[in-house]
C-alpha cells in the first residue's frame, strides 16, 4: 500500500524542501521505491536540492493540463535506483495545479510507488493545501521557535479539519520533525525547548536535526544530506527518522548528546 | 433520483419563509463614541476575527439623541473595522432610514433554557455543554452560544473559545476563552495551567498584561465580581 507523504510547516524557510529530499532519499536508500513531488509551483527548490535541475523537461502542470504523460515528467535520480522527483513548473502560477488534476496525479503516483512524499510551499493558502490534501501522513516542520511554532500548530488544524482523511472521518497520522536545532542556543535559552515545542504542540516527535554545515553543503551540490553526509549528524538525523517511518523502533537523540535520553519522551508521546 | 414527470402546476416554484432564530451578538455603544470605538479597536487587536461572518446587532438604548448622519457614520465606522450590522435595536423605529440598517425591537438577551420541574417520567434534558476531545490550535475558534465548552486538551496561542455560558480547559489555556457572551454575568472560566492571551465574561475582558503575574502557570478560575473580572487561583 502506497503511503501519500506531506512534509508542511506553515512557515517558509524551516526546512520543509531539505527535508523532503533528505527522508525521500534515506526510504529510497532502503530500498523502498519512492517519489518526491514539489507542490511550490512558482518558486520550485526540490529539483536544486536534488541535484536534477538541468534533467527538468515536463512538470507536474504539463501532466495536469495534458502536455505531457507523468512517465515523461518523472526524473529518475541518478545515485539512487528508486528514487524519482516530479518536479513543479517555475514559470506558472499555483492557480495551474486543478484540484482534480492533483487528484489525478496522485492516484497514478500511489500505483507506481510505495511513498509518495509532497514538499509543501509555505503559507496557508491553494498550494499548501493542495500539498496536505492527499496525504494519509504528515511530516510537520518546526524550527524551536515561537513564530515557527505557532504555525506548525495552526498546519495541524489544517490537517485535522481539511484533508480528505479528515473529511473522510479518519485520523490523520502526524510527526514533528524538529529541525535547524542548535544545542548551545537552547542551553543559553535563546530558543524553545525540545519539551515545550512538544508540548504545545503535542504530536509525536520524528526526529531533531542539528542546525549544520553540512546541510548547506549538501544542497549547494545538489544532494540530498543523507547521500552526501550519510556520517555528518544531520544526516543520521535523518535517516533515523526515516526508519521511524518505516515503523522501525529507533531511539531518539538529541543532536550532540550522547545519551538516547529522549526515548522515553518519544515512546511517551506517540499518541 | 425518481424520474418522475411533473405537470406544469407544479414546476413553479413554490415561495417559502421560514422564520428562523438565532444568536446575534449585541453592541451597546456608549458616549463618548471616540471612546468606545477606542476601547473596541483594543479589543479588535486581540481578537482580530471575533466579528467575522457573525450577525451583531447594534443597540442604540444608550445613544437617545444620535441623529441619522451621525449613526450612520457610526455605522460605517463599525464597517471599517468588519463589524457588519445587521440590525438596530433600541432606537427610534421610524427614524433609521435608507442606508441603514433596519430597526428592530423586541430582542432578548439569551440564557440558557431552564428545565422545567420534572412532572412524571421526565426525559432527560439536553445536553448544552460541549466536550472537545482534541486540543484547540492557533487560527481555530469554537463558538459555542447556548452552553458550556469543555476542552480537555490546551487551548493554543491565536485560538478562541466562545461560549453561552462557562468553559473549562483540562489542557493549558494560551489563547482567548471568551464566556457567558448569553447574558450570562454567572459564567466561570477554569483552566488547568492558565498562559491565556485573553479572558472575557458577558463583555467583561482582561487582556495577559492586565491579568496578575502570578496567576501566569497556575490553575485558575475567573468570574465576574462587582462588575470586575477578577482571575484567582484555585490551588
Ligand atoms: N538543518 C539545517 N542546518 C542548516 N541550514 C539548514 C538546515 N535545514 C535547512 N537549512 C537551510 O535553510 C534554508 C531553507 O531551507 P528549505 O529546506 O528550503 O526550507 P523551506 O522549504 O521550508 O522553505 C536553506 O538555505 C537550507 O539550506
Ligand atoms: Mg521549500
Amino acid at each position: 500500500m502506497a503511503k501519500v507523504l506531506v512534509v508542511t510547516s506553515g512557515k517558509g524557510g524551516v526546512g520543509k524542501t531539505t527535508s523532503t529530499a533528505a527522508l525521500g532519499a534515506a526510504l529510497a536508500q532502503m530500498g523502498q521505491s519512492v517519489v518526491v513531488v514539489d507542490f511550490d509551483v512558482g518558486l520550485r527548490n526540490l529539483d536544486l536540492v536534488m541535484g536534477a535541475e538541468r534533467r527538468v523537461v515536463y512538470d507536474f502542470v504539463n501532466v495536469i493540463q495534458g502536455e505531457a504523460k507523468l512517465a515523461q515528467a518523472l526524473i529518475r535520480d541518478k545515485r539512487i535506483e528508486t528514487l524519482s522527483l516530479l518536479p513543479a513548473s517555475q514559470t506558472r502560477d499555483k492557480d495551474a495545479l486543478s484540484e482534480e488534476g492533483v487528484a489525478r496525479v496522485m492516484d497514478e503516483l500511489r500505483e507506481k510507488f510505495d511513498w509518495v512524499i509532497c514538499d509543501s510551499p509555505a503559507g496557508i493558502e491553494r498550494g499548501a493545501s493542495l500539498a496536505m490534501r492527499h496525504a494519509d501522513v504528515a511530516v510537520v516542520v518546526t524550527n524551536p521557535e515561537v513564530s515557527s511554532v505557532r504555525d506548525s500548530d495552526r498546519i495541524i488544524g489544517l490537517l485535522d479539519s481539511k484533508t480528505l482523511r479528515a473529511e473522510r472521518g479518519e485520523r490523520m497520522e502526524k510527526h514533528l520533525l524538529l529541525t535547524r536545532y542548535d544545542r548551545l542556543r537552547a542551553e543559553r535559552g535563546d530558543m524553545l525547548k525540545t519539551e515545550d515545542v512538544l508540548e504545545i504542540l503535542s504530536i509525536p516527535l520524528l526526529g531533531i536535526v542539528p542546525e549544520s554545515q553540512d546541510v548547506l553543503r549538501a544542497s549547494n551540490i545538489g544532494q540530498p544530506v543523507t547521500v552526501s553526509g550519510p556520517d555528518t549528524a544531520a544526516g543520521r538525523a535523518y535517516a533515523d527518522a526515516a526508519r521511524r517511518l518505516k515503523g522501525d523502533p529507533v531511539p531518539m537523540t538529541i543532536p550532540g548528546e550522547k545519551t538516547g535520553f529522549l526515548g522515553r519522551l518519544f515512546g511517551r508521546r506517540a499518541a | 433520483m425518481s424520474a418522475q414527470p411533473k405537470d406544469k402546476s407544479s414546476q413553479k416554484p413554490a415561495l417559502r419563509f421560514r422564520g428562523r432564530s438565532f444568536l446575534a451578538l449585541s453592541l451597546a455603544p456608549q458616549q463618548p463614541l471616540d471612546a468606545w470605538l477606542a476601547d473596541l479597536d483594543a479589543w479588535l487587536e486581540r481578537s482580530p476575527g471575533f466579528f467575522q461572518g457573525r450577525a451583531v446587532i447594534l443597540d442604540v438604548a444608550a445613544l437617545p439623541a444620535i441623529d441619522v448622519a451621525s449613526l450612520r457614520s457610526f455605522v460605517a465606522d463599525l464597517d471599517a473595522r468588519g463589524i457588519r450590522i445587521m440590525a438596530i435595536e433600541g432606537g427610534d423605529a421610524g427614524g433609521a432610514g435608507l442606508g441603514l440598517p433596519p430597526a428592530i425591537a423586541n430582542g432578548r438577551d439569551s440564557q440558557l433554557p431552564v428545565a422545567a420541574p420534572p412532572r412524571g417520567k421526565p426525559a432527560p434534558p439536553e445536553s448544552t455543554t460541549l466536550v472537545i476531545e482534541d486540543p484547540i490550535r492557533s487560527g481555530q475558534s469554537v463558538f459555542h452560544p447556548r452552553g458550556d465548552v469543555v476542552v480537555m486538551g490546551s487551548v493554543s496561542s491565536g485560538a478562541e473559545i466562545v461560549a453561552g455560558g462557562s468553559i473549562h480547559v483540562y489542557g493549558v489555556l494560551r489563547g482567548r476563552a471568551i464566556a457567558g457572551i448569553a447574558a450570562q454575568p454567572g459564567a466561570r472560566i477554569f483552566c488547568r495551567k492558565f498562559e491565556a492571551e485573553l479572558l472575557a465574561i458577558d463583555g467583561l475582558y482582561k487582556s495577559a498584561d492586565d491579568i496578575d503575574p502570578t496567576a501566569i502557570g497556575r490553575s485558575v478560575s475567573a468570574r465576574i465580581i462587582d462588575d470586575a473580572l477578577v482571575v484567582s487561583p484555585l490551588d
